[in-house]
This record gives structure tokens, sequence and C-alpha cells, in this order.
């Protein structure tokens, strides 16, 4: 089961490395983990993706929960939410593929933010999959780079994650 | 008044009320040391080994309740104190350890005896702290003691570096703190509670397998009275010895991979498990597949985390286990719905059934000293009233088999850890914080030699501990792992040269015995006793064969026992 844990902790230094070291002390696995300060320049929040049976899931949240620097702690998959990427993935570019490329990148809504010679840097926000689908689509011999943030989520609607 | 880092760190540890703190000196901690010699209301022990210093506060926290202190310098003295904090971290025993840094500027240069001490206790703490300003170090020293003090206990270090111990500041000690994110829950959930006595009052085979968050908790009191009014058997984990009272005829003895016929037995058949205060360790369920097939479960436990971990739960409550079971005890009586007396007799009948294979017997004829015959002596020596610490191996098992604890906070043990060289250390903070009180360490000739550098600090410190060597010539129990699992190949289990302890401790300065006959084994437990300000190294020759009997084999379900 994937599911998407937010959690808001103490800007400390050392915070990060406890959530990271318990997951690794623990065997649990993080797909992708994102974490930035807040409009509250105390709180970071962080976003976690992770994968595990019901049971690991629930270890995972109690876990995090005891660890002194998680202040909150909400699992966004319980409910309706929202999740982005952002990548941003340079391609090799030849005459032959470079309006194949612009066309492509229009179709997923990403933009062109870099152009050379030889090289497209294209910037592309949405899904997971959605990222992973235009990767497919410009086919792996052709990407030079690509930078993926990890997820960051949201829950819908009136539901929100604060102090 | 403005004082020193130093000044501040004494006057911090005087006004929360600390007695004693367990340290080494070295160069970080050089101001501190200053400070600390210049008065005399805080007593500071001096260990040979940090080691040492770290299971010393551990076993003084486990006596009494009261967190324990440490204070090592940086780099090895921190380093040395790890097996201890880790030690401490796995019993979820109270413990404030200071550790000495290289100044703030030097951090991450590589400096002259440094190790990143918030780093590499991370895993094995319940919190740490690295105080960079000397206005933070009040309140960090603190929120420290509030951390390792409540909800589930456990130690706490606060890394200082040597700068910050020589900064001053305005020094005013905080009555309380708050930590936003830290607000752990004392009282249960009273649905869950209600659910839980009526669930627990209609049981026909009802079990109650108990812990060490009943020590800790301080709720033996409340746990026997419940116990008692309910008329249901009752076991106790290796950590949780104590919080029931041994002699007690509901009591079935420990429970788990060496725990008796009978509690294994009962728990595999009962019909509604209540748990207080464990964690259903695997030393403890066996084979989890196996483990209470026809149970319903009931777990009180401070630790949400703790619940549903390893077995799935029922009635899950957490919170306090002292005021959880006094709730529970207040509903008991004002409840109309009384336990079947029928089936809980014919449960009973059954257990006792259970009982008279007799599973602790082991054989009296050989003329050898047996090490159940010791303890047992022990035990009547002593009343069942002594602290008894331990270390690791059998000698730990045949002490928590054959030594019945009426009393909570009398057997300190590494459970968790398994940590060797945990006994004599331990025996030195226990005998600190009961001074008239008679404090034996069960130990075996490979576990004392891991810690037995402190015999010196005994010395100094007139500490008269009773040391019972078990000595079998082996690292017991690995050779019994060996002989049942490993076709009796003892790769590396005997301990040859082997020092004189008779003449190790004399030139300790203390007295020692050598016993080789089963008919010297009380003489020379009574003598130890009377010779009150005396630490005695008892060197028992056991019989080398021994092994810890019953057993659950790996793999094997509670109901799967060897029995001898
Ligand atoms: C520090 C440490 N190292 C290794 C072990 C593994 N171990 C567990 S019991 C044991 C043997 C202990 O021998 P001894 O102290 O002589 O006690 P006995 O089993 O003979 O009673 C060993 C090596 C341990 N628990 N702790």
């Amino acid at each position: 089961m994937r599911r998407i844990i937010s959690l808001l902790l103490e800007n400390e230094a050392g915070a990060l490395s406890r959530v990271a070291g318990l997951f690794s002390a623990r065997g649990y696995n993080i797909e992708s983990l994102t974490v930035a300060p807040t409009e509250d320049p105390s709180l970071s929040r962080m976003t976690i993706v992770t994968r595990g049976s019901e049971e690991i899931i629930e270890q995972i949240t109690k876990q995090l929960n005891k660890l002194i620097d998680v202040v909150k702690l909400m699992d966004l998959t319980e409910g309706g939410h929202i999740e982005r990427e952002m990548m941003l993935i340079k391609i090799g570019t030849t005459d032959g593929n470079r309006e194949d490329i612009k066309r492509l990148s229009d179709i997923f809504r990403g933009r062109v933010i870099d152009v050379t010679g030889s090289t497209y840097t294209v910037e592309l926000t949405g899904t997971g999959d959605k990222l992973d689908a235009f990767i497919e689509a410009v086919g792996r011999a052709q990407i030079l780079e690509t930078v993926r943030s990890g997820v960051s989520g949201i829950a819908r609607g009136e539901k929100s994650l604060h102090i | 008044m403005e004082l020193t880092g130093a000044d501040i760190f004494v006057r911090c540890l005087r006004d929360e009320g600390v007695e004693y703190v367990f340290g080494y000196p070295g160069g970080a901690v050089l101001h501190i040391y200053d400070a600390l010699g210049q008065q005399d209301t805080l007593k500071h022990i001096l260990v040979r080994h940090e080691q040492g210093a770290t299971h010393a506060a551990d076993g003084y926290a486990r006596a009494t309740g009261r967190p324990g202190v440490v204070l090592v310098t940086s780099g090895p003295g921190l380093t040395n104190a790890v097996t201890g904090i880790a030690t401490a971290y796995m019993d979820s025993i109270p413990m404030v350890i200071f550790s000495g840094q290289v100044p703030t500027h030097l951090i991450g240069n590589d400096a002259f005896q440094e190790v990143d001490n918030v780093g590499i206790t991370r895993p094995c703490v319940k919190h740490n702290f690295l105080v960079k300003d000397v206005k933070d170090l009040a309140t960090t020293i603190k929120k420290a003691f509030y951390i390792a003090m409540t909800g589930r206990q456990g130690p706490v270090l606060v890394d200082l570096p040597k700068d910050v111990t020589a900064q001053k500041t305005e020094y005013s000690y905080p009555k309380q703190v708050t930590i936003r994110s830290y607000n752990p829950t004392v009282k249960g959930h009273t649905g869950q509670i209600k659910k839980a006595v009526k669930l627990l009052l209609s049981a026909r085979r009802p079990m109650i397998y108990t812990g060490g968050g009943v020590i800790l908790g301080n709720a033996a009191e409340p746990l026997t009275e419940l116990t008692r009014a309910l008329g249901y058997p009752i076991t106790n984990t290796l950590m949780g010895l104590g919080g029931y009272p041994a002699s007690d005829k509901q009591f079935l003895g420990m429970l788990g991979m060496h725990g008796t016929y009978e509690a294994n037995m009962a728990m595999h058949g009962c019909d509604v498990l209540f748990a207080v205060g464990a964690r259903f360790d695997d030393r403890v369920t066996g084979n989890i597949e196996k483990f209470c097939p026809t149970a319903k479960i009931i777990h009180i436990d401070i630790d949400p985390s703790s619940i549903s971990k390893n077995v799935k739960v029922d009635i899950p409550i957490v919170g306090c286990v002292d005021t959880v079971l006094r709730e529970m005890l207040a509903l008991l009586k004002d409840s109309k719905q009384k336990p079947d007396h029928d089936a809980l007799q014919a449960w009973w009948h059954q257990i006792n059934d259970w009982r008279s294979k007799d599973c602790l017997k082991f054989d009296t004829t050989s003329g050898l000293i047996k090490p159940q015959y010791v303890l047992q002596k022990l035990y009547e020596v002593t009343r069942g009233d002594a602290f008894v610490t331990s270390d690791v191996g059998q000698h730990q098992m045949w002490a928590a088999q054959y030594y019945g604890f009426d009393k909570p906070r009398r057997w300190i043990n590494s459970g968790g850890l398994g940590t060797m060289g945990f006994g004599l250390p331990a025996a030195m903070g226990v005998q600190l914080a009961h001074p008239q009180d008679i404090v034996a360490c069960v130990t075996g000739e490979g576990s004392i030699q891991m810690c037995i550098q402190e015999l010196s600090t005994c010395l100094q410190y007139q500490l008269p501990i009773k040391i019972i060597n078990l000595n079998n010539r082996y690292l017991g129990m690995v050779r019994q792992w060996q002989e049942f699992f490993y076709e009796k190949r003892y790769s590396m289990s005997y301990m040859e040269s082997l020092p004189d302890f008779v003449k190790l401790a004399e030139s300790y300065g203390h007295v020692g015995m050598k016993i080789e006959k089963p008919a010297d084994v009380e003489p020379a437990l009574k003598e130890a006793i009377k010779l009150k300000g005396r630490l005695v190294f008892m060197d028992f020759i056991t019989d080398q064969n021994e092994n810890v009997f019953p057993m659950i084999p790996a793999g094997a379900g509670l109901n799967e026992m060897i029995l001898l």
C-alpha cells in the first residue's frame, strides 16, 4: 500500500536525521521525502511517501509521532488529497527531434526553460505517474539528466495540518 | 549574578534534586569538574570505565525510580558510554547523560577527541540535545529531565561544548517546561477501560501477563489488588518480576523462553489475555504465529507504538498503567457482574495440573554445586528481601527463576539489550541508593570480567556488594545453545586462563571466597552477609554442564517447551 504521510516538525538541526534514521533503523522504506520550512519559520513541513502493509503503516505513524521533534502528523492517503511533484529534465536535441520534444512538453503542460544548440531543459509538474509518462514518451536514450523534487502533498477541502 | 555554564550545570542538577552523578573526567568537561570539585551537595562517583558509569546510574534509577545521571567527556568518553545508554534505552530507564564536546567553533573539524555525540547516540536515546549557547543551558537540562522521566521513560543526552561551560549568563532554573510537540498520554480512554473490565469478567480461562511497565509505572500495588480481587492467574516477564509477589499462589512464575511450564501453557490456553505494561517481546511470545491462539487480548501501555506492534490486540488502552489499573479496580468494585466461578475453578484445576510437573526441579544428587541451589540458598539466607542485580547468561535466567521477588525494583537486570558487564556497576548504583540493604550481584565468570575494574570503585566508596559468581568455566548460555543446536561443537564458549578470583578480590581490597562443595554454599553466603561493611566476592565452582530448563526452542510455540 502506498501512503503519503505529512509531518510538521520543529525546524531544528537534526530533526531530519531523526526521521531518516527512524526509517533506516526500522527497515521502513522511503519512496520520497521532501522537506522545507513553512510560513512559521519554527516549523518544517515534510512529506514522506512510503509503502507497507496496514500494520507497518500504523507502526510508522506511531513511531514518527513518538519523535520529540514531530509536532503533528497526518496520513494524507486517508482522505481526499492532492499530490504534486516537480521535475527538471534535460534532453539532448537534434534537428530531427526538437519539434517533437517541444510538442510533447506542451501536451504534458511542461515548459522549456533553457535551450542550447544541443539541449532542451523542461520543467514539468504533476503526479509521479505523469512525470513517469513524460519520461517514457521522450525515451530514455535522449535524456541527459532528470531531477525530481519528490512528492509534496496537501489535503483537499478544509482539512489542514497546522498547530 | 552571572554564572559560568559549569556552575549553572551544577546548580541545575542540585535544583533538580540530583543526589549522585556517575562520571569520569576529561579535557572537554574540565570546567564542569572544576565546578563539581568546589561544592559537596552533589556527590560525584568516580567509576573506572564510562560503561560502568552508565550502568551504575541505570541501577540507581531502576532501584529508586529517580533518574540516573551520567557525566562523561567527549570522544572516547562518550563512545565508552554508548553500551550503557543503549542498555537503558531498551529497558526504558530514565537517565540523563551529559557529554563533553569540543568547543563550538571546532565542531565538525575532526578536532582532538571529537565525535558526533548527538549522531552516535540518536538511535539509542529517547531524545538528545546539543547546547550551543549558555543561555539555553538551564532550560535544556530541565527539558532533558522532563523527557527522561515522563511518558515511556528513557535516556536523554545533553551534549555540552567546552566553551559553553565557560560562558557566563544569569541563572534561573525553570520550575517546569512545556514542549509543544511532546504531550505524553496519562489517562486511559474511559470507554476502552469499561470494555476491558467487561471482557475480563466474562473470561472463562483468563490470564494476566505483566511486564516492566508495571515496575517503571509504580503500579505493583493496584496490579496486586486487581489480580487478587479477580482471583486470576498471573505471570511476569523477565522485566516485570516483582510486579506481583512471587510467593503468592496466584503467581505462575515467569513466562517466555525460560519461563515456567504452567505460565506458558496458561498463556497458550487462555481465552482472555490481560497484558499490562508488557511489549510482546520475541523472547516472550515464542513463534508469533502460534501465540495465544484462542485469546482475546487487552493491552495497557503508555507507549502507543507498543500496541499492536507484534501481536494484534482487541482492546488497546494507552495510558499510565497505574491510573488505568486504579480506574479498572473502581469499576470492578461497582460491577454486578462476577467472574464465572465454575469456569475459573476448572481453569485453576488445569493450571495446577501443569504446575504439578514441577518444571523447575533439578538434580540434587551429583555432589557438584548446582547453580540453582546457590540461588535457592541466597533466597533463604536473605529472606527474599535482597536487591539482586545480574549479568547476562544462564545465571541470569536461574536468578529470575529461583529468586522469588515479592517487591518491585528489587530485580535489576538488562532484559532488552542483554548486556554482559551490567551486573556489578548496576549493583553500585543500587547500593548507593540503599546503603542499608543487601545488594547481591549474580554473575558468571564471563560477564564479571567485562566490568571487573569497578571493584576498585567499590573500594573507594565502600560499597559492600555481595558478588555471587556462578563459575562454570564456560560462556554457559552460548555453550547450552551449541549443545542443543550445533551438535555440541563448543566453539569459543569455554573460559580458560581465568584469574584466581579470590586473589583478585583481595588485591582490590575486598574479601574473596572460593566455594567448591554443596555443603559449603549456605555457610559461605551466611558469612558473606555477616561481613556487613565488606564487598565479598564468592566464587562458586558449579556444575559445568548444567542447562537452563525449561526452554522454548526457536520457532516453537509457548505450548512446545522442552522440559528436563
Ligand atoms: C556484551 C555481550 N557480549 C556477548 C553476549 C552474548 N552472550 C550472551 S550470554 C553469554 C555467556 C555469558 O557467560 P557467563 O557470564 O559466564 O554466564 P553463564 O551463561 O555461564 O551463566 C554471551 C557471550 C552478550 N550478551 N553481551
